[in-house]
């Protein structure tokens, strides 16, 4: 296979791992915000709720970050039309993933019940609004997003912030952020004792149940909406912009990718399978094992998106041929083959420090120290 | 077509929240190096004042750090929301060190910084000296990167303009991130944030001295902040010095704004020590001056010539006119891509490709194959940055350097005669300085951003052509939020900061004695630290202050 053809494919693959890694990682911290209010009773149950994950949320947070950072350097012209795109909604995600880091910083800091209630106020925001956009962005991709390029490849938004929170949009966000309060719950689960624990379990296996009716809804009624299909385009293993390829709008276009290779239906059943054993195994009092299959619930409903797509990134709904494809929008050989090379070195080594990490901090959350201890949160 | 108030307001913008931004990272940058140095003296010694300190001043870090990570997300998204043609047009080669960036450092650093303040019970003291070293060298690598990346706007090295693709591409990694503005900047930037901990511990010590509290943490924390300054102050300055030297070759129009030069003077040319620049009339409204001093200082010899503003902007009509040509191809390739005709006049002109934007601004219908010489001028005239605020931002910095540098030569001898706590106008003083180094850190950023002006990529791209398309009111909206979040986040950081500093640490002689009960070695956190819920107890701590 041509190395750069090879490369583009590599890169579609990576930054499936990065939105798999931003899901998995930080949908857990966002899971526990969003669940904060709701399983937490007393300010120690919240507190032992964010300290459970407290020394890592930091580091997971920098899956968001990475995922902004690689998106711009393998795939410029994604994160230039998306990110200028969908503006408002970017700003409000911005805003709550901003306030985050303060609240974790700053709840513990100042003693009196009302501040505390705007940190956990905040927590729950913080955590519901960008799984949601999360999600919502997700189905705003498979729907197509209005956009054009000038001769220049001056992107133009021109659809409005309301359009972007469309019936399947919200599907799509209550999707993800049910998956991501499993994850919280779950991992709350693993790091906590008593009445809190067994408030996690009952909450994670609503979610749980919660994420499996809205994937299979998600799932017919991709069926039945148009997709797009490239009729005429450049030599993918070339490099080109999307202004010298022409796009056609088909019904049922976005199960094409299935039809013509059935044993991708193996990705969304991986997702059920997730959903359903991992459901089980909470129930089973085994949450660690729970935590995995929820990983491998978050791949189904990745891949499967991925798969539907397949090679669009991003379609454009007011201009179908100036959509964005994976051969269209990367960056050069030279670009990916450095980034290749550093992700190569670094990716595994963030896994294994991340890995310590949770090591080092491992088993349940200890109530009283948090008491004692000023560096708590 | 391409709005002026639009890019405006989001030059307000990103110029708000990077210098915002920039309020924190020279902190992280310094103290994250200083917490390395003390915890390697607490291992080294053994000694239980240096682990309370390291812990004293890691709980100053951290309340500062929060903020800095959420600022720096603002930034990482900002490229593409607000500078969304920039972004597809340099993303090839701007977007890999931030990534990079993420790979290598701030992943490494957020990581670490968690068990760093959570693992003092964990992990051995070796183990957790390494956590504090990668901490530091996390946020330091940061600042390398993103320096890399702002080194390719300032003097874009390794990148190719690529007509196939209608962007830049990455050609050498390797210039890329060997460029000569990176280099130096990045070093002279992290020592900046050196200089900013070195006084920013100094004068929070300084507040203990005067009121003789924590008197053994205050003047060790003293003495070792300013050694840490005098070093550091002499590091920023030659540093400094040396960007001057590259920037002269890469940037002549924002050095010859830094010395307020409008007219090519015979080498060697006096230095404007102060001066009033008058950008109207293209001169100086007065002056002193320093006969034959800027060629030695700026080029480091007696007679290259350093070309003045007006000798500049001639040259760059020049460049315009040519650059049209390289417009007018690259708009024929666009649709064609195999266009041999076009493709040899964008060949010919491709050099001048940016200046040729840059008349886009003024050409009617913005459509620059229909630009004027009228045009053409005003252009040109926009390719000299404010001269006045270069001028007077850049002196400011290099005042507050030396003033800085007075300041910790006499803290470092009066401290190594270990009187300083006698010197109360002089601790007073310590304590007014604080927020020097961060003022001195925004007017360095403003000089090298103003004078990068009127580009966003030098010589490549213009800023009036990098900002996303959008409305005035989405703007006016996004400043709003921003402007008002960060408003409510500054206060509750600098109180919570305040009270941090007024708590102070914890009180060094009931842990020793506690340590001696419990033997345990590990629990500074110990008991007597205000537990969070006593409120009468922690009101009692700050009226004693």
């Amino acid at each position: 296979m041509d190395l750069y053809l090879g490369l583009k494919v590599l890169w579609w693959l990576l930054l499936g791992v990065l939105l798999l890694g931003l899901a998995v990682m930080v949908g857990m911290d966002m899971g526990v915000g969003a669940l904060l209010r709701i399983i937490g009773k007393t300010d120690l149950e919240r507190r032992s709720m964010l300290n459970a994950i407290g020394p890592h949320w930091d580091g997971n947070q920098v899956w968001f970050i990475l995922g902004g950072g690689a998106i711009f350097a393998a795939f410029p012209l994604i994160y230039a039309t998306a990110f200028s795109g969908l503006y408002v909604v970017m700003l409000l995600l911005l805003w709550s993933m901003i306030m985050r880091p303060l609240a974790f910083e700053y709840r513990s800091k100042i003693p009196t019940e009302g501040w505390r209630n705007i940190a956990d106020w905040v927590f729950l925001i913080s955590g519901a609004l960008p799984m949601i956009i999360y999600g919502a962005a997700m189905g705003n991709m498979l729907q197509g997003v209005p956009f054009h390029f000038d001769w220049d490849l001056r992107s133009y938004y021109t659809g409005s912030f309301i359009s972007l929170f469309n019936p399947f949009a919200i599907l799509a966000g209550l999707l993800s952020l049910a998956l991501a309060m499993y994850m919280g719950a779950t991992m709350m689960v693993i790091k906590t004792e008593g009445v809190l624990a067994e408030r996690a379990r009952a909450a994670g296996s609503f979610a749980i149940l919660v994420a499996i009716v809205l994937f299979a809804i998600g799932g017919v009624w991709i069926s039945m909406m148009p997709g797009f299909v490239l009729t005429h385009s450049v030599d993918p293993a070339l490099a080109q912009t999307p202004l010298t390829q022409t796009v056609e709008l088909v019904k049922g276009g976005l199960l094409a990718n299935y039809k013509a290779m059935p044993i991708l239906w193996v990705i969304p059943v991986i997702g059920f399978a997730g959903m359903i054993i991992g459901g089980l195994l909470l129930r089973a009092h085994r949450p660690a094992i729970a935590w995995w299959f929820g990983v491998l619930a978050w791949v189904g409903v990745l891949g499967a998106t991925a798969i539907s797509l397949f090679p669009f990134l991003m379609p454009s709904s007011t201009n179908p041929s100036q959509s964005l494809t994976i051969w269209n929008s990367i960056s050069s050989e030279t670009t990916l083959l450095w980034m290749t090379g550093f992700s190569a070195v670094f990716v595994p080594l963030i896994l294994w420090y991340t890995s310590w990490a949770f090591y080092v901090m491992r088993g349940k959350v200890d109530a009283g120290k948090i008491e004692k201890d000023p560096h708590a949160y | 077509m391409i709005n002026d108030t639009v890019v405006e307001l989001s030059r307000w913008q990103f110029a708000a929240t990077a210098l915002y931004h920039f309020l924190f990272v020279p902190l992280t940058l310094g103290l994250t190096v200083f917490l390395a140095a003390l915890e390697t003296v607490y291992v080294v010694t053994g000694k239980p004042i240096y682990k309370e300190m390291t812990q004293f001043w890691a709980k100053l870090l951290l309340i500062n750090f929060a903020l800095g990570v959420a600022t720096g997300l603002t930034m990482e998204f900002e490229f593409g929301t607000n500078w969304s043609f920039y972004s597809g047009f340099v993303g090839d080669i701007f977007g890999a060190p931030l990534a990079v960036e993420g790979l290598m450092a701030f992943f490494m650093e957020s990581t670490m910084i968690g068990l760093m303040i959570f693992g003092w019970d964990r992990l051995s003291r070796g183990q957790h000296l390494i956590v504090t070293y990668l901490v530091a060298l996390g946020s330091n690598l940061s600042a390398l990167w993103i320096l890399v990346a702002n080194g390719f706007m300032q003097d874009p090295q390794g990148a190719v303009f690529n007509p196939v693709t209608m962007r830049m591409e990455l050609e050498s990694f390797t210039a890329l991130i060997f460029s000569h503005d990176a280099q130096a900047k990045f070093v002279h930037t992290s020592i900046a944030g050196y200089v900013t901990a070195a006084i920013f511990v100094a004068g929070v010590s300084a507040f203990y001295l005067l009121r003789k509290r924590h008197m053994e943490l205050a003047k060790r924390s003293f003495r070792m902040a300013t050694i840490f300054g005098v070093l550091s102050t002499i590091g920023v300055i030659t540093l400094g010095d040396a960007l001057g030297f590259v920037g002269a070759h890469a940037q002549p129009a924002k050095i010859a704004a830094m010395e307020a030069m409008w007219k090519t003077e015979e080498a060697p040319a006096p230095f404007n020590l102060m001066a009033w620049p008058n950008q109207e009339k293209q001169e100086n409204s007065w002056a002193i001056q320093i006969p034959y001093l800027l060629t030695p200082l700026l080029t480091h010899t007696m007679d290259t010539k350093i070309p003045g503003i007006a000798e500049i902007e001639a040259s760059n009509a020049l460049r315009i006119k040519s650059g049209i040509q390289a417009v007018e191809a690259l708009k024929i390739l666009s649709s064609n891509p195999s266009d041999a005709a076009a493709m040899a006049q964008f060949k010919a002109h491709e050099q001048d490709l940016g200046y040729g934007f840059l008349v886009k601004r003024y050409a009617p219908e913005q459509d620059v194959s229909k630009a004027t010489d009228a045009d053409i001028a005003l252009a040109a005239k926009d390719t000299i940055p404010d001269v006045f605020a270069i001028y007077w931002t850049f002196r400011i910095m290099v005042g507050f350097a030396f003033l800085m540098l007075a300041f910790f030569i006499f803290g470092v001898i009066y401290s190594l005669r270990n009187d300083v706590e006698n010197h109360p106008l002089f601790l007073r003083f310590s304590l007014w300085l604080i927020p020097v180094p961060f003022l001195a850190c925004e007017m360095g950023w403003l000089t090298a951003e103003l004078g990068r002006q009127p580009w966003t990529v030098y010589n490549l791209l213009p800023t009036w052509m990098s900002a996303s398309s959008h409305s005035v009111s989405y703007m006016v909206f996004s400043l709003i939020g921003f402007v008002s979040l960060y408003s409510i986040f500054i206060i509750i950081e600098m109180y919570l900061m305040v009270r941090a500093i007024k708590q102070g640490p914890d009180d060094h002689h009931a842990v020793q004695k506690q340590d001696k009960n419990t033997s345990s070695g590990g629990s500074v956190l110990g008991g007597n630290y205000a537990p969070v819920h006593a409120k009468t107890l922690v009101n009692e701590q700050s009226k004693e202050v």
